[in-house]
């Protein structure tokens, strides 16, 4: 279906990133955001917050971050698409709702800009350091999708994005900026209502005398109901069989946290999302995401200047990993080269996916700032050799 | 030999039937514990209030309380521990038609939840919470509760708990509730007429029911079972409607005060948040009636 | 044309963003180009110095930030000794000249200094000096067009100032125009009383 004229902001703009994310879940449909100050993310709900109200819904500032984070599963479950916006220490606190909303199915956004960390580390100050903990941070096994753009452009393109993922496969969507994509103003096109594409809620439309809340359908993915229509249904983070009731035993936990796993790894293909350029015949691929990719892109100009035939392989869907692609990749190049400001996370995973095919070459950044694009280039012309 | 009769004659039930999910029943409520008098209450209250079942939505948090959303047959969310609240928020305000009830425990509500309690309550939600009060953490087996009177052992508290306690009826009064009230699970009358007065009541609405626990707090404290507690809250108890909230501390073998002590009407969120966009964006403010997508 | 990298910087409350985010727009929005903004946030950003980064060029922009500036806009002193050390060899020097003194400059440095403050005091508000630099800086480096920079102008600012800040743009730029009209031996005159 396409998109409610109401939230899209027909035109072209010169804003940063976290205006434009707040554009993107405008015109994605979302009508409720509950949110928790905190820098340098505050101004994605401050936006929200001005715009809203003439658009038609709410935001509400909550108590903190545990608060917003399930105050909006409370609002997807009472029928509205609904996000929170926050960063590094606010993002630990959403954990257990993360994986509430994974274990109940809810479909919603979660915006992190990154800053430097751990704790309070650097509030104002750029890190992409949280990438394993939108993968692995509430407890127990499940899996996740995440993204992350590298301008304010996909800031609102993949926004959408986002909030398309996490209807279609009934699951929290992380998305992951950081400081620097967040704070970076640029020109931003917002298309017409009609051209952007949004994924409709998959409600069912069983009696509710048939309608069961976790029976999956054939991709895996159940059908879901709305409070205040005769459903009567029962959602629980509790381990639960089809019907929604808790059933606490070793067989239905298999059957449950596998099928929430099943659902997105076996989409792989279809949420394997990368820019690539120059990887057919490529010595090396410089493998990154967010800002760093944009600081590689100069280190990538710099090695093939001096004749390094140097791919790119930009990661815009981190989680699931693109498992099957980099390990196609690595047939071909000699090595893979990954910046990232962290002491090397998304690293782990290439080499991982590699397999041993290729050499993988971790470029870490504490955080605070971003790399030179020396050091990219100077781990470009070690691969190579 | 007729009383009998009327009792396995299956055209006659329960009158509370309709309102539990029977396929979840029996429940793991312990004998003698007062959360399915509760329940009874509450259900017999939807009776009376005359509201549409379909438009109820009930949310717990964890606890034996917590269970409530689960064996009632309305829209039901079981959700984190102290979190029912802030889930409640943005249900309500999602869909705004519907009576959203929180149903949950002390230690949920008060110790892990309470800065969601009470700022539900500043901002006038108009959600209705149920309190059930038992002094302890019960599902984990028996540990000190914010409510927990002094004296009174714990497994936590082994010699004794030495922390002072709530009020809960004062902090949900000073955080500016529209409705507070107490009652045991011995005053089922009265308990389901405040229920179902709050079923229809607009704004922050707040009962605390003095519940027990046989298995892990009077047990542990020689009060009895739970005939005993029956007696001894209808010994203890006080009917003070009106009674200023600062009055009403519990302490461990002291007078209960129950009653309905705050009935207020002031603007709740969604009209404050209404009246002042309008008031500021006129024609530009878009009011509207839910947040349902499509 | 090839990247052109500006850096505007001054203390806060000189609306420093603001003028870059002028110029950004003016470019990107304007006349289709493409220019990306970064800038220095933090607790500095209030009140202390405060600094902003755009990069112009007719391709799309990867690497956003400002290493070598082309041109560099300065409207106070601790901004100058700050980032005019980073300025490229031939690049172009726009300075408030009431508030900054110069000194150990590149001699291969064009300098442009213009009153800006004073002349947003002669309309009335000070605080328009930002808008005074932008067309004092349309004027001297023909960076951007005066037609798009004003559209940006109009776009940027609170609409009851629309009036204001127009003026002080084309005073600003009339200011410009007027000292780049000038010999070079007399700029050069200029800047070196300015040392």
């Amino acid at each position: 279906m396409q998109a409610d004229p109401r939230g899209v902001l027909t035109g072209v703009h010169f804003i940063d990133g976290d205006h434009a994310c707040c554009e993107g879940a405008l015109a994605a449909g979302a009508r409720f955001a509950a949110g928790y100050p905190i820098t340098p993310s505050t101004e994605v709900v401050e936006r929200f917050a001005a715009r809203i109200p003439t658009v038609g819904g709410t935001f509400i500032q909550m108590e903190d971050e545990l608060a917003a984070s399930i105050a909006i599963l409370g609002a997807v479950w009472g029928g509205a698409k609904a996000f929170t916006v926050t960063s590094g220490p606010g993002f630990s606190l959403m954990m257990e709702h993360i994986g509430f909303a994974a274990m109940t199915e809810t479909p919603c956004v979660f915006v992190n800009v990154q800053r430097g960390g751990p704790s309070t580390g650097l509030p104002t100050l750029p890190a992409q350091a949280d990438m394993m903990q939108a993968r692995w941070g509430s407890h127990g096994d499940y899996e996740i999708i995440a993204l992350s753009p590298n301008s304010p452009q996909e800031c609102f393109d993949l926004t959408i994005k986002a909030f398309n993922l996490a209807e279609q496969y009934r699951t929290p969507v992380m998305f992951m900026m950081d400081e620097c994509v967040g704070h970076m103003t640029e020109k931003v096109v917002i298309p017409r209502p009609e051209d952007i594409e949004i994924y409709p809620r998959r409600l069912t439309r069983k009696p509710p005398s048939e309608y069961k809340p976790y029976e999956p359908a054939e991709d895996l993915v159940p059908e879901m109901a709305h409070a205040g229509n005769g459903y009567r249904f029962h959602v629980t983070g509790l381990t639960h069989d089809e019907r929604g009731y808790p059933a606490m035993n070793a067989a239905t936990q298999d059957r449950l946290v596998r099928r929430l796993k099943e659902k997105i790894r076996a989409a792989e293909d279809r949420l394997t999302f990368v820019d690539e350029d120059g990887v057919e015949d490529a010595q090396v691929i410089v493998v990154s995401y967010g800002i760093t990719s944009r600081v590689a892109e100069r280190a990538i100009e710099m090695a093939r200047q001096k004749g390094v035939k140097t791919g790119r392989c930009r990661l815009i869907g981190i989680w699931p990993f693109p498992e099957k692609r980099i390990r196609a990749l690595a047939q071909r190049a000699r090595a893979f080269v990954v910046p990232e400001i962290n002491l090397g996370q998304i690293a782990r995973e290439v080499e991982r996916a590699a397999g041993g095919h290729a050499r993988t070459i971790s470029v870490t950044h504490a955080g605070g700032g971003v790399h030179r694009p020396e050091d990219i280039f100077e781990a470009i012309m070690e691969a190579a050799r | 030999m007729s009383a009998l009769l009327e009792v396995t004659n299956p055209e006659v039930t329960n009158p509370v039937e309709p309102f539990l999910r029977m396929e979840r029943i029996p429940h793991i409520w312990c004998p003698g514990c007062g959360i399915g008098t509760t329940v009874n209450c509450f259900t017999r209250a939807l009776i009376e209030s005359k509201v549409d079942l379909d438009r109820v939505a009930i949310v717990s948090g964890i606890g034996c309380s917590g269970r409530v959303a689960g064996y009632l047959r309305l829209d039901s969310f079981h959700t984190t521990h102290g979190r029912a609240i802030p889930f409640a928020t943005g249900l309500k305000l999602a869909n705004p038609s519907l009576n959203v009830v929180v149903y949950s425990g002390d230690g949920d509500l008060f110790a892990i939840g309470g800065n969601h309690l009470i700022h539900a309550a500043r901002r006038n939600l108009d959600i209705k919470v149920i309190c059930i009060n038992n002094l302890i953490y019960a599902m984990t087996g028996g540990q000190t509760a914010p409510t927990t009177p002094g004296e009174a052992i714990t497994t936590t508290a082994p010699y004794g708990c030495y922390e002072p306690a709530f009020n809960l009826c004062a902090l949900a009064d000073s955080a500016g509730a529209s409705y507070v009230a107490r009652w045991t699970t011995y005053h089922v009358r009265q308990l389901t007429k405040s229920m179902s007065e709050v079923m229809r009541k607009r704004g922050f609405c707040f009962i605390e029911i003095i519940s027990p626990c046989p298995t892990l707090y009077q047990r542990r404290n020689k009060m009895g079972d739970g005939l005993d507690t029956m007696k001894y809250y209808k010994q203890k108890s006080k009917v003070r409607h009106g009674a200023p909230t600062s009055e009403l501390a519990i302490t461990k073998d002291g007078e209960i005060v129950v009653g309905k002590f705050v009935d207020r009407d002031r603007p709740d969120y969604l009209e404050l948040m209404r009246s002042r966009l309008s008031e500021q964006l006129g024609d530009r403010y878009v009011e509207t009636e839910n947040l349902v997508c499509s | 044309m090839q990247l052109t990298e500006i850096r505007t910087a001054g203390f806060g409350g000189q609306g420093v963003i603001l003028s870059a985010m002028i110029i950004g727009k003016a470019a990107s929005i304007y006349e289709d180009r493409h220019a990306t903004l970064t800038q220095s946030f933090g607790p500095e950003a209030r009140g202390g110095a405060s600094s902003a980064q755009v990069v112009l060029s007719d391709r799309p922009i990867a690497y956003p930030y400002v290493t070598a500036p082309d041109v560099l806009i300065v409207m106070s002193q601790e901004a100058y000794t700050r980032f005019a050390p980073e300025l490229k060899d031939n690049g172009i020097l726009i300075v408030e000249e009431d508030l900054v003194r110069i000194s150990q400059l590149k001699p291969t440095v064009r300098v442009y200094g213009v009153p800006a403050t004073r002349l947003a005091e002669e309309l009335g508000r000070r605080m328009v000096l930002n808008v005074v630099m932008v067309g004092f800086f349309a004027a001297v480096t023909g960076l951007v067009s005066p037609d798009a920079l004003r559209r940006a102008v109009v776009d940027s600012v609170p609409p009851a100032t629309r009036d204001l800040n127009l003026r002080a743009f084309d005073k600003g730029y009339e200011y410009g125009l007027a000292k780049v009209s000038t010999p070079v031996e007399e700029t050069e005159q200029a800047s070196m009383e300015l040392e």
